[in-house]
């Protein structure tokens, strides 16, 4: 681990890289105070930036550089303006929007800042662990166990979509699946689903897809709902200093939060937003009885808890995706897209045959973590001036950059004809609760999904890889259970209402 | 009928028409060899067409009770909300993809950004314009420059 954490350091230490994570923690943080752009759209932006400059580790430090900025911004627009950019974010607004209001929103943003680097940092410790303790049981694993993963992975997004939800997701899982079988797949090198036309040749593009379903639908949304975007006032923001008794009552916070926060992040589907009103909740509920009636009235607390889970779970969707090659939510299947782009195959094999992106990845975690808390909090009354740019720029700039993040990828105005109408159906999906990210996530992990389950179809010669591997039954069973459980378990709960309700 | 039920009947259409293809239509060009193949090209367009039937229907027929969400923007009342400047920017965006190319690249984004503000109500045209203009020229600068996408600036009988 030494060796690695050296290569890593030297990598991630170069100038370029430095100047990668410093660049897109800022650019994060820029855009993801605007309301309504979260990480997934920003990142989706930027990728033809990352993939023009050819460098797989410069690439994904950029990238991560700007997931980590994403959050941290979405934290400041929802403490100064309880609007978050972010859904990860929502619960740093039950007590940092209190706490600015009580005129004390610089120290609100250095507890948000504090608390997002403890979790981001151990939650890299963490990660340093668990990989490549993790990839090494995955190297046992054969195509079969590799596709009964994938479709565990789906059916937890599935799974954690919330009640009445796992239909939908399902829905939308599936047809991602279905749209990335259209085009030539690499196993039998025959156009399928094409409908003679020929741009529908290579498939649909991945970028398209990514900002169709989340940078339009947002920025359509911004538009239609004009009343979100308020005008900040960054002169506010003043006195970013926090007393030696708050770091020490936030202290066990972030400890519990950031193991907690991390661990959520691992697994698929359930993510940032789910590990913070969790770590909102678990603290809330294990706080002294005095402290607990300060929460959602500026409880320093309140806001250090969700604040760590977030960062930590973010860090944590790392593992699935660098270790199995599988990500766990949107924007780590966003980021799979560009890795491959960038002809890099995360997976067990990546820390073995590219221990340099590995590695190079986790130590600018570190630094990524470091530039926030040291060059982006003084920056943030600066910064969050953006806040105050009129909508009539905004928005246009918004959709502009969508297109062209559509357009440099492919060159081809075709796309945007296609961008324009994926964003219209995504806005209908949306407007229906429709979720879209299991959809990105179903079209990314499908070409691998298929061939993983050819290969094992081919190698068995038939379907029997089921059941005579029993980790790939297990894997599918778990997968089932994931996906009847909740649907079971609600259904139980109305019952044994009705029952209650007659009963009396 | 609520519109997520619309959609899934759309959905429904839409996997049954890909299901159509998948056990009817697809197999019958298929190279005599490879129908020995314990795997074809249309096994997993299979299965996923049987899933996706499943689930709409599901969806269709109420058969998983959700609880009442008050969703972001509730569409029943789209006439509320600003849906004449959404659609007005999706026609200008439409336009702008199909300008790009014969128009040029600095000519089209100054005007997709002069009329994305004009439509969303600025009228400050000696700031909304140097804007639209100076942008255009930083983003192609950068890309063609610094990216080395190549992109026409110019309408092609400009000789650009």
């Amino acid at each position: 681990m030494l060796e690695g954490l050296l290569i890593g350091l030297q990598t991630a230490l170069s100038m370029q890289n430095l100047l990668m994570v410093i660049g897109g923690c800022l650019i994060g943080t820029f855009i993801g105070m605007l309301p309504g752009l979260g990480p997934m759209s920003i990142i989706a932006i930027m990728i033809p930036v990352a993939i023009s400059m050819g460098d797989p580790s410069a690439a994904l430090i950029l990238l991560a550089g700007v997931y980590y900025g994403a959050i941290f911004g979405g934290s400041t627009s929802s403490i100064l303006l309880n609007a978050p950019g972010v859904a990860g974010t929502v619960a740093s607004s039950f007590d940092g929007y209190p706490m600015a209001k009580q005129g004390k929103a610089g120290k609100a943003l250095t507890i948000a800042a504090v608390a997002s680097f403890a979790g981001g940092t151990i939650g890299a410790l963490l990660l340093m662990v668990f990989a490549p303790a993790l990839s090494s049981v995955a190297l046992l694993f054969h195509s079969a166990e590799y596709f009964a993963l994938m479709v565990v992975g789906l059916s937890a997004i599935a799974a954690f979509a919330g009640t009445g939800q796992v239909a939908k997701a399902m829905l939308m899982t599936t047809l991602g699946l279905i749209m990335a079988t259209v085009g030539e797949g690499a196993l039998f090198n025959l156009p399928r689903f094409t409908m003679g036309i020929m741009d529908l040749q290579s498939g649909f593009g991945f970028i398209t897809l990514a900002m169709a379903m989340f940078a339009l639908p947002e920025a359509l949304f911004l538009v239609l709902r004009p009343k979100t975007t308020q005008q900040g006032d960054g002169a506010a923001i003043k006195d970013l200093r926090i007393t030696r008794a708050e770091a020490k009552a936030i202290a066990p916070v972030i400890g519990r939060q950031s193991v907690q926060g991390f661990f959520i992040g691992v697994l698929p589907g359930a993510g940032a937003t789910i590990a913070s009103f969790l770590g909102y909740a678990v603290e809330r509920n294990i706080a002294p009885k005095h402290e607990q009636d300060e929460f959602g009235k500026g409880s320093i607390k309140g806001l250090a808890a969700p604040e760590t889970a977030n960062n930590a779970a973010c860090t944590g969707s790392f593992v699935p995706l660098l270790t199995l090659g599988i990500p766990g939510s949107g924007t780590t299947a966003i980021l799979l897209g560009a890795l491959i782009a960038l002809n890099v195959t995360p997976g067990p094999r990546l820390m073995i045959d590219q221990p340099e992106v590995f590695w190079a990845v986790i130590m600018s975690m570190f630094i990524g973590n470091l530039v926030l808390l040291v060059l982006n909090l003084p920056l943030i009354p600066y910064i969050a001036k953006v806040l105050s740019v009129p909508r009539t720029y905004l928005i246009p700039f918004i959709l502009f950059f969508t297109l062209m993040g559509a357009y440099i990828g492919q060159n081809n105005a075709t796309e945007l004809l296609l961008l324009v109408g994926f964003g219209i159906c995504a806005t209908a999906l949306r407007f229906a609760d429709y979720p879209l990210a299991p959809l990105l996530i179903g079209f990314i992990l499908g070409g691998m999904l298929e061939d993983n389950f050819s290969r094992s179809m081919q190698l068995f010669d038939g379907p029997s890889f089921i059941w005579e591997r029993p980790i790939t039954l297990g894997l599918l069973v778990l997968a089932v259970l994931l996906v009847v459980l909740p649907s079971y378990r609600a259904r139980r709960a109305r019952l044994r209402m009705r029952g209650v309700a007659d009963g009396d | 009928m609520a519109l997520d039920r619309w959609i899934a009947l759309v959905l429904l259409s839409i996997c049954l028409a890909y299901g159509y293809t998948a056990w009817f239509t697809m197999d019958s060009g298929l190279a005599p060899f490879m129908k020995r193949n314990p795997i074809w090209p249309s096994t997993f367009p299979k299965v996923l067409s049987a899933l996706g039937v499943i689930a709409s229907c599901i969806i269709l027929f109420g058969l998983e009770k959700s609880a009442e969400q008050t969703a972001e923007i509730d569409y029943r009342r789209l006439g509320d909300y600003h849906l004449g400047q959404a659609l007005l920017l999706l026609a200008l965006m439409v336009g702008y993809a199909l300008c790009l190319r014969p128009v040029g690249f600095l000519l089209s984004t100054a005007g997709f950004l002069f009329l994305g503000g004009a439509i969303l109500g600025e009228r400050k045209w000696y700031i909304l314009m140097p804007v639209a203009a100076c942008a255009a020229f930083i983003v192609w600068y950068l890309v063609q420059q610094v990216l080395g996408i190549y992109m026409r600036p110019l309408p092609g009988f400009w000789g650009a």
